[in-house]
């Protein structure tokens, strides 16, 4: 079934948020946004109920969040941006790559830094002091 | 090696038979969709690393709340619950509008926007009363850095949402007014990617914000 476009598509790479090279049938498009639907609601579902949960060790609490986190976005990417580990889909997910190291680097190197200062910093009340 | 027939078949020691023009073939200059809708990707990652920045504040500055309220104090969960599903439905929804455009049926793709419409501005009604609220007790984002950082994250994520119901309903009027032509599929593409985009920030900022700052 074509996809309607008025372009030929004579290369081998898909654009970001395109399923198909031919464009997929209805049925396989849709099922596509469902399983995904499904997928997140269950994550975030799993998400409010350990924010809230007593069962399990509290420290562990944060972690399992950004886990959590951390796959939704996965599902999001691969079942609505349609973002794959296909051959047709490298320039895609090498721009991802390097957008998530840098998001990385700047909310990683953020905190690393700060901690360090606040650990570092006299007491605020002592400043204080020797500003009299 | 052009053409199909090898002029030297014993030239061909891997019996590929002219098969090298397959696979990684580059004819020329890749269609307009994929270069428009890659540009666009590449705006999005850059708008993902300015959020991270405000994500990186926000997670420096969440304990300095200067003796004013906290998180755990002002976050109420339900109404973020709800949130999530409004803009996890939209998000939905906009997937079902871009198969409908797919298919260029105008019918469908138009219904299918006007929901994702109508879950977009509940999402920001619900933002708009909770902010109001805050303001209200005093929690406003000039009270503490934390709730400086607070507003600006989230607002940022807010603002981004209403700049896509504009996008949304400029679209609408586009498909109507003009139909399906290459360039407003294109649009709808990069829409699409936009839309999708802010689940994904949202999804960080409930669970960082929401969830991780109201166990503070």
């Amino acid at each position: 079934m074509s996809n309607g476009y008025d372009e030929t598509h004579d290369s081998h790479d898909l654009a970001p948020g395109d399923e198909y090279l031919e464009g997929g049938s209805l049925g396989e498009r849709a099922l596509g946004y469902v399983t995904g639907l499904g997928l997140a609601v269950l994550l975030t579902a799993t998400s409010f109920f350990v924010a809230g949960t007593d069962l399990v060790w509290q420290p562990s609490i944060p972690v399992a969040l950004v886990v959590l986190a951390i796959a939704q976005m996965g599902v999001h990417l691969v079942f609505f941006l349609h973002i794959t580990t296909g051959p047709d889909n490298t320039n895609n997910v090498l721009a991802l790559a390097f957008g998530v190291l840098i998001v990385l680097l700047v909310i990683g190197g953020s905190l690393w830094i700060m901690s360090h200062l606040n650990q570092n910093m006299m007491p605020m009340d002592q400043i204080m002091q020797m500003q009299r | 090696m052009a053409g199909g027939a090898l002029a030297y078949p014993h030239a061909d020691p891997h019996h590929l038979g002219g098969m090298q023009a397959t696979g990684t073939a580059h004819t020329g200059v890749a269609p307009k969709r994929i270069v428009t809708g890659y540009g666009f990707w590449i705006f999005i990652l850059s708008d993902m690393v300015m959020f991270s920045a405000f994500f990186a504040t926000y997670a420096v500055l969440l304990h300095q709340t200067a003796g004013g309220p906290s998180g755990r104090e002002l976050f109420n969960l339900r109404n973020v619950a709800i949130e999530t599903g409004c803009l996890l439905a939209s998000s939905f929804t906009c997937g079902f509008a871009s198969i409908a455009a797919d298919f260029r049926n105008r019918t469908w793709f138009q219904i299918a926007m006007a929901v994702t419409c109508v879950f977009g501005l509940a999402f920001l009604a619900i933002e708009g009363r909770e902010f109001a609220d805050l303001v209200e007790r005093g929690a406003g984002p000039t009270r503490s850095a934390f709730l400086s950082a607070f507003f600006t994250l989230v607002g940022c994520h807010g603002l981004h949402v209403s700049a896509g119901e504009l996008w949304l309903l400029t679209m609408m009027a586009q498909v109507f007014a003009k139909g399906f032509r290459a360039d407003i599929q294109r649009r709808i593409l990069c829409f699409a990617l936009f839309w999708h985009a802010l689940d994904i920030i949202w999804i960080a900022v409930f669970t960082i914000v929401y969830l991780i700052g109201s166990a503070q």
